[in-house]
């Protein structure tokens, strides 16, 4: 099987390595030979953070490069917009509509976007938006924003049974939490929006 | 059964396994999860050093006391630690003793993107290259067998995308090894008598590894086509054989200091066109050009940057992959101080009288960028604060007055102490800022010789920074509290005015420690608020304009107060950290 690349942008601090951490183990656990590629440090301080998942018969690089992800998940619209050159031609970006303002828009040098999501289905890329933010909410906590993606992900591996994403996502988070996150993960997957 | 894991975590699993008994290092982006992971089993005893030459002195002290051993740093750290590392070499181990060093290529994280394989050919030390977490384990593992069969410390060199990449491993028991008893031996004692003694020894364990490494598994050749050759090493052999696959020859290099010259020779032999692919300097490429050797390397790829699959696509003239782009710029989202974070105090009071901040490396750092710009020069560690002596030394009174260095508690300790040990022998007016906010803190809260805890949070011994300053002989010693602006300014002034050294310890500890007690989030009185901006001068993500006023996030506010200690208005209301 050909190397299949799912991308996790966002935002220093949203939790996208625990949702990196649980992809890789279900990928795993499903027989494909896995990379998980992160960096840590200086971009933790509410920078743009990205994370590259890689799996199929034999992973060589680490990373994801243009016009190779075949899934871009994103945390936050602007992210989504930056990581765009990355997506295949038919590739899938999964986003949460959240928006949060990176300094040079917090000081007036730059303007946010307006309308980044359709811009990007312009651009010809497959966006499917969630709210996230709003979901996790509901789910008990802000912070569960990235068990919602992964429910929003799941759906679109119909190979992958729903209980092989529920054991990922128990090996992953911390028990006293997990109920929470099951249930952020079901919103995020039956989300009709 | 197997795993993924991290890169460092897989050496801190070599290392276990191996039997090593003793860490001892000090954090580093990206190595610092190598002594973080090792940390968690009991049978090693694991510590974090005051820097990277105490790490490799103490643990070198393991070894010859009869106990693997090893310690991490990144590459810069290594500078550090060269003086013991460069005479550790001659001396030769009792027990095995692996130095990890983590390269940045990229500067994910640092100030500078040097190439540690010219500290093995440089100190005669072999390195090993893993390429994968599998490797790393299993490098690990090996580097003490080596270390122990040749008599020498051994490199484990990682980058970046080893570092911090997981991919599959597979673990097994630890083997415990005795104690190798002690036995005095003048070879221990480097005077020059004995180092004269010791040169031709190193000289000749780097020939016996140079055959070593012709034959041994950890030097590969996968052949494939009699027409291009490729030897590479590291991150880099996976971007060949992504792009490649098989339909290269490939020498992949594990041992890459010091290189298989008969090995490579022989490769080369067997292809019509031979490419070096590797990350950083032509440490390869130049080697096989002095066995006369005919390579294309850096006339192809370029010295600067990470290399990746795109990169090698494009420079070997292969069809790149067909991407789109945003129609719009995307604004930029550099990293920030902390919502909270007890640094922006001070650097907005630097800020606004105006004088030359001489900076450190951590996360005050940031402190650099706009709207702050709070920071005139900054170098490695520590030097902040012997830089700011030689610029007041210099200039005398034109500078001394509205200069002044910042560092951290764990940057202050690592290499500030003998910075200030010159300021208080020299007698430079200089104005020092320790800003101490009781962690390690960039590289994800690690525990220091000031905050009174050890690595595994357990109470430890604890440096009393006042005191120190005073015993260095510094009599202007304050302490304030960053959220406290106007306290801030006072003080600032009137060490700034003093005819003498001076050190104000700015004490608050960061907001993101567990223990610290944050304040429901702040509001804005619209009435009140003139929509002045006053307050977009901290450069807070939680504070923005909206509709002509400031606007405060609820999610991300700390309630520190900083920007309700500014405001002429009275404008934020709510109650505060301070």
């Amino acid at each position: 099987m050909e190397t299949k690349n799912i991308m996790i942008v966002g935002v220093g601090g949203q939790g996208t390595l625990l949702a990196s951490k649980m992809l890789g183990r279900l990928l795993l656990s499903e027989g494909y030979d896995v990379k998980v590629s992160e960096v840590h440090g200086m971009s933790q301080r509410g920078g743009s953070v990205v994370t590259y998942v890689r799996y199929g018969d034999k992973v060589y690089s680490p990373l994801i490069d243009k016009g190779e992800a075949d899934f871009i998940l994103s945390f936050e619209q602007l992210e989504a917009a930056r990581w765009l050159p990355y997506l295949k031609p038919d590739g899938q970006i999964i986003l949460n509509d959240q928006q949060i303002d990176p300094m040079p828009v917090i000081t007036g040098a730059m303007a946010y976007p307006e309308a980044v999501v359709d811009k990007i289905r312009e651009a010809g890329a497959k966006a499917d938006a969630v709210p996230a933010l709003r979901l996790a909410e509901a789910a008990g906590s802000a912070k569960a924003v990235n068990i919602v993606l992964m429910g929003r992900l799941s759906r679109y591996f119909p190979e992958i049974p729903e209980e092989k994403w529920q054991a990922a996502l128990t090996a992953t988070v911390p028990e006293k939490f997990r109920v929470m996150n099951e249930k952020a993960f079901a919103l995020g997957r039956g989300y009709e929006g | 059964m197997k795993q993924l894991m991290l890169g460092n975590a897989a050496v801190a699993r070599g290392l276990y396994e191996a039997g090593c008994r003793f860490i001892s290092s000090y954090p580093g982006t990206p190595s610092t999860e190598i002594t973080e992971e090792a940390v968690k089993f009991d049978e090693i005893y694991c510590e974090w050093a005051p820097n990277e030459k105490v790490a490799v002195e103490a643990a070198f002290g393991a070894s010859l006391g009869g106990v693997r051993s090893a310690c991490a740093m990144k590459h810069v750290g290594l500078n550090v630690a060269a003086d013991p590392v460069f005479t550790i070499s001659y001396i030769g181990v009792k027990a095995g003793m692996v130095i990890c060093v983590a390269d940045d290529p990229g500067m994910h994280s640092s100030q500078n993107e040097q190439d540690s394989r010219h500290y093995a050919r440089a100190s005669k030390i072999p390195m090993l290259e893993p390429a994968d977490s599998a490797e790393c384990l299993a490098f690990a593992k090996l580097a003490f067998e080596i270390s122990e069969t040749f008599h020498t410390p051994v490199f484990l060199k990682l980058c970046t995308r080893v570092a911090h990449s997981q991919s599959a491993v597979e673990t097994a028991p630890r083997v415990e090894r005795e104690t190798v008893p002690y036995v005095k031996d003048t070879h221990n004692v480097m005077t020059p008598a004995n180092a004269i003694a010791r040169h031709p020894v190193v000289e000749e364990r780097t020939e016996k590894l140079v055959r070593y490494g012709c034959t041994a598994p950890v030097n590969r050749v996968e052949m494939a086509s009699g027409e291009t050759g490729v030897i590479t090493a590291s991150t880099s052999y996976q971007y060949v054989k992504e792009v490649f696959g098989d339909t290269v020859s490939v020498l992949k290099l594990g041992l890459t200091w010091p290189l298989p010259d008969g090995l490579i020779l022989d490769f080369a032999s067997k292809v019509k066109k031979l490419y070096v692919v590797e990350e950083l300097d032509p440490f390869i490429e130049e080697h096989c050009k002095s066995l006369g050797l005919s390579v294309t390397g850096k006339e192809l790829l370029p010295i600067c940057g990470e290399f990746s699959q795109g990169l090698l696509r494009e420079k070997f003239g292969l069809p790149g992959k067909p991407a789109r782009a945003f129609p719009e710029p995307v604004p930029p989202r550099p990293p920030v101080l902390c919502s909270g974070c007890p640094h922006r105090g001070i650097f907005y009071v630097l800020q606004k009288l105006g004088v030359t901040v001489i900076g450190d490396i951590g996360c005050y750092t940031l402190g650099s960028a706009a709207p702050l710009s709070a920071m005139d020069i900054n170098i490695c560690m520590g030097a902040s604060v012997s830089a700011e002596h030689g610029f007041n030394a210099a200039l005398g009174k034109k500078s001394q007055n509205r200069t002044v260095s910042v560092i951290g508690d764990s940057t202050f300790v690592h290499s500030g102490m003998t910075s200030l040990a010159d300021i208080a022998y020299n007698q430079s007016a200089s104005t020092v800022l320790i800003l101490d906010n009781s962690i390690t803190g960039m590289t994800g809260h690690q525990q220091n010789p000031t905050t009174g805890l050890n690595i595994k949070g357990d109470p430890a011994g604890r440096i009393d920074l006042t005191a120190l300053c005073r015993a260095m002989g510094i009599r202007r010693v304050t302490v304030v509290d960053p959220y406290d602006l106007a306290q801030c300014e006072r003080v600032l002034q009137a060490e700034l005015a003093a005819d003498e050294p001076s050190v104000i310890i700015v004490r608050r500890p960061c907001v993101l420690l567990k223990q610290v007690k944050t304040a429901p989030p702040l509001t804005v009185d619209r009435e009140k608020c003139v929509g002045c901006k006053a307050c977009m001068k901290l450069g807070c993500p939680s504070i923005s304009i909206k509709d002509g006023k400031a606007h405060v996030d609820a999610t991300l506010c700390t309630g520190c107060g900083v920007c309700k200690a500014l405001c002429r208005m009275d404008a934020f209301t709510g109650e505060t950290m301070a």
